[in-house]
């Protein structure tokens, strides 16, 4: 009976919950946006996916060889980032553009860190930035959604050379004869003409943009189901979506017509996204239930204020950026108190 | 103070499976005498007691065998009567070899308990019924084993208002408690009675996590309407029945940093302990067995049995006999329990429980760890509000003196919450007694 008796320490009960089912998850909930953006726009969305997840894979099972950390792939956390960065990406962005960033973003963002858990940033946006600020011009080149002819042509951008200039959308789009095309994203249009789309089109993606942002609706959907599981921190996205539509709202009731609604700030570009998938990276986010509010409001406050006085249209990805700089010191200023204990934080 | 009607409780926690199923409705029977039993004199916290009896003395049931040594300890009684083997070595689960009393049990004994002072509880003055605790040997019998009469004496210039009886029973599989305030109130309330008295408390609160609702039911039909106790139900959730947390619970205040119950005026026992102060004191008995759950996925007849103080886990196994391949065999609970690595471990005042548990699927036993993904879910589950996570990676780069200094190990009681939740599979507590352990000899060594 005593024979081949183990002995472990306690707890010998253990919850079931690993961090492959919570990155399988996160893919699980990403996969029908991914999905209503290749039917939005189409084979090159596809093509734009496969990439970025393909390319992201390879670098990670390259640099985990390459540390001696052995299989990192299977924890899943490498497709997310694939994904997220394709979903970020305009639909016709070239392919060995998008393969770049995925390099980058896994290489520089993740693997320079050692790996998992150690990234400070998050990996598809350290991807996306790169490719931001080297190819500026291809990263905001617009194409229109619901293209008739979308599953047997591809964008003619998407299979650009490397190393060679995009090739111009602007004959394709013409060829198309959409009747009310403008070549900008809803952003740009109310931050340069002061043009509002309507709110139901804008909320629920009938509209121009980056592959995976534009149905907010259904990347909010998504993004409750997953808080719902508890594979997400809640407190982060609705900081985020609080925060931005605090800032928008003084300046909306100033003046409707200069400023953006609360409401299209928070369905309109990448805010989204970015709220419910990217700022909520577990890994690059504060630790703290406290720390996750202030920096989830900080990524909402400073995305408005890019949106509306930066030069950019959009400021998702910096703010973002900047947050996940500084979340180790919003983590260290929200130490919880201790029971027992009168003062906050360390003694 | 809450807008609605909740059930009490504690912030953070977990919700393990409780598997009380096995065994809440399985009243206590009582077991076979083993035919050798092993009484460490060390089974309290304290000082060890210094043996009465010699190799070769005949001893009968109830006969003190080792007497406290000092206010801090507490005498031993002979769970039988029998012939003393020898006064040796015995195996403990923590792992090193201790001092204990060999007893072989006369198979043909009437087993009488003999030694008896019969008393008038009413009559006892505090000072008698502390040193009536004192001499029936009783400690916590929820695990902690510490000395119940210190605690009724607390320092001077800090009166104890407030007593609360821990019946909470977190662990999941133990029942044995919960089967006490069902079987044996009567002893419970005197208990409580004779707790009140010795401490000069002014109440009593009985707390029971509400998957026992019956128990709360039984004691509230059963409590004494003229006398200050009366019966609340918490919150099922690991590990309300940790002293602090109940504290917290009940009473909405927190124990201070580096302080006790007493500070704030409380003193908890569990209902066990409390029942046996009742059964005890006014025979002037001592403690010679308890009630053990001895349940788990690898026993085939799981139950709430008594036990006689120094029977060997592998008797007690073999009476309730095992089933399938056996894993693990933890004294106490799943959660804080003791892994034993030798089933000649004998149950002492402490054991409340025995789990068996099956042998783990080996793809599942050695799943891997992986990195902190700070997704803060051990932040959440400390009941006491560390932040695991952090503490996890200083004692992955041994920086253990900052754990203790900026980030309060030492707050930490082990209970395994952080653990229990890690997604990476982080062995957190385990990192944390080895800290606290480190820490704990450098302190020693400076002090040389």
């Amino acid at each position: 009976m005593a024979k081949g008796i183990e002995i472990r320490t306690s707890p010998h009960l253990k919850r079931v919950m690993s961090v492959e089912r919570i990155m399988r998850a996160v893919v699980l909930a990403l996969l029908p946006i991914c999905a209503f953006a290749v039917y939005q726009f189409g084979l090159s969305v596809l093509l734009l996916l496969l990439t970025t997840t393909g390319v992201a894979v390879a670098t990670e099972w390259f640099f985990a060889r390459l540390s001696g950390q052995g299989n990192t792939i299977s924890d899943w956390s490498v497709v997310i980032t694939g994904l997220l960065l394709g979903l970020t990406l305009p639909p016709g962005f070239p392919l060995w553009m998008a393969a770049v960033a995925a390099f980058i973003g896994v290489a520089l963002g993740k693997a320079l860190f050692g790996g998992l858990g150690y990234n400070v940033m998050n990996p598809a946006l350290v991807g996306r930035a790169f490719v931001q600020a080297a190819f500026p011009v291809a990263i905001t080149t617009w194409t229109p959604a619901f293209a008739p002819g979308r599953f047997t042509e591809l964008i003619p951008s998407t299979l650009t050379l490397p190393f060679m200039q995009p090739q111009p959308v602007e004959d394709w789009i013409a060829g198309l004869q959409l009747d009310a095309w403008t070549g900008a994203t809803p952003l740009a249009l109310q931050k340069f003409q002061q043009i509002e789309l309507p709110p139901a089109d804008v909320f629920t993606g009938m509209i121009a943009g980056s592959a995976g942002e534009t149905s907010a609706l259904l990347i909010l959907l998504c993004g409750l189901w997953l808080a719902w599981q508890r594979m997400l921190d809640w407190r982060i996205p609705v900081s985020v979506m609080v925060g931005a539509a605090l800032v928008a709202m003084p300046f909306w009731l100033m003046d409707g017509t200069q400023y953006p609604s609360p409401w299209f700030v928070l369905s309109s570009g990448g805010l989204m996204l970015g709220a419910w998938f990217m700022a909520s990276d577990m890994v690059a986010s504060p630790v703290t239930a406290r720390g996750a509010i202030i920096y989830g409001l900080f990524i909402g406050v400073l995305t408005v204020l890019i949106r509306l006085f930066g030069g950019l249209v959009e400021g998702v990805m910096y703010a973002i950026l900047l947050a996940n700089a500084v979340g180790p010191l919003i983590s260290s200023w929200t130490q919880p108190r201790v029971y027992g204990s009168k003062v906050k934080g360390s003694k | 103070m809450s807008l609605f009607r909740r059930t009490k409780t504690f912030p953070h926690g977990v919700y393990p499976i409780e598997h009380k199923e096995l065994t809440a409705d399985k009243p206590i029977r009582r077991l076979p005498f083993a035919p050798e039993l092993v009484i460490p004199l060390a089974q309290h916290k304290g000082q060890p007691a210094i043996p009465l009896v010699k190799v070769g003395q005949e001893v009968v049931r109830g006969e003190p065998i080792a007497q406290a040594d000092g206010f801090v300890s507490v005498p031993m009684h002979a769970p039988a009567t029998g012939i003393i083997r020898a006064i040796g070595l015995a195996p403990t689960p923590e792992g090193p070899k201790i001092p204990a009393i060999f007893l072989k049990v006369y198979p043909a004994a009437c087993q009488r308990v003999l030694y008896d002072l019969e008393r008038d509880p009413d009559a006892m003055t505090r000072e008698e019924i502390i040193a009536a605790v004192q001499e029936s040997g009783l400690v916590g019998l929820g695990g902690a084993a510490f000395p119940s009469h210190v605690k009724m004496n607390p320092p001077a210039g800090k009166a104890i208002e407030t007593i609360l009886v821990n019946g909470c029973e977190c662990e999941p599989y133990l029942t044995c408690d919960h089967r006490i305030m069902l079987e044996q109130t009567e002893a419970l309330v005197l208990g409580i009675r004779l707790a009140l008295k010795a401490t000069g408390a002014k109440r009593a609160i009985i707390g029971v996590e509400d998957n026992k609702l019956n128990a709360v039911a039984h004691l509230r039909a059963r409590l004494p309407r003229h006398l200050p106790i009366t019966a609340e139900a918490l919150r099922s959730k690991y590990p309300q029945g940790a002293e602090k947390m109940l504290i917290k619970s009940l009473l909405g205040r927190e124990v201070p940093v580096g302080g006790l119950p007493a500070d704030i005026g409380v003193a908890v026992f569990n209902v066990g302990t409390l029942a046996q102060i009742g059964d005890l004191v006014p025979k002037g008995r001592g403690l010679i067995e308890r009630v053990v759950t001895v349940s788990g996925p690898a026993i085939a007849h799981p139950g709430n049995f008594l036990v006689p103080i120094g029977t060997p886990l592998r008797f007690l196994l073999e009476q309730v006999g095992v089933q399938g391949m056996v894993g693990q065999v933890i004294l106490g609970g799943a959660m804080m329990g003791m892994s034993v690595a030798s089933v000649d471990v004998p149950v002492t005042k402490g054991a409340s429980g025995v789990v068996a548990l099956e042998r783990e699927d080996p793809d599942r036993a050695h799943r891997p760890v992986y990195p902190c993904i700070k997704c803060g879910e051990c932040l959440n589950a400390c009941p006491i509000s560390l932040n695991p996570s952090v503490l996890g990676e200083l004692a992955q780069t041994r920086e253990y003196g900052i754990m203790a200094e900026q980030f309060h190990l030492d707050q930490c009681f082990e209970c395994g919450c952080c653990a229990y939740v890690c997604p990476s599979n982080i062995p957190l507590t385990q990192y944390f007694r080895i800290a606290k352990a480190i820490n704990r000899d450098a302190r020693l060594d400076r002090q040389d």
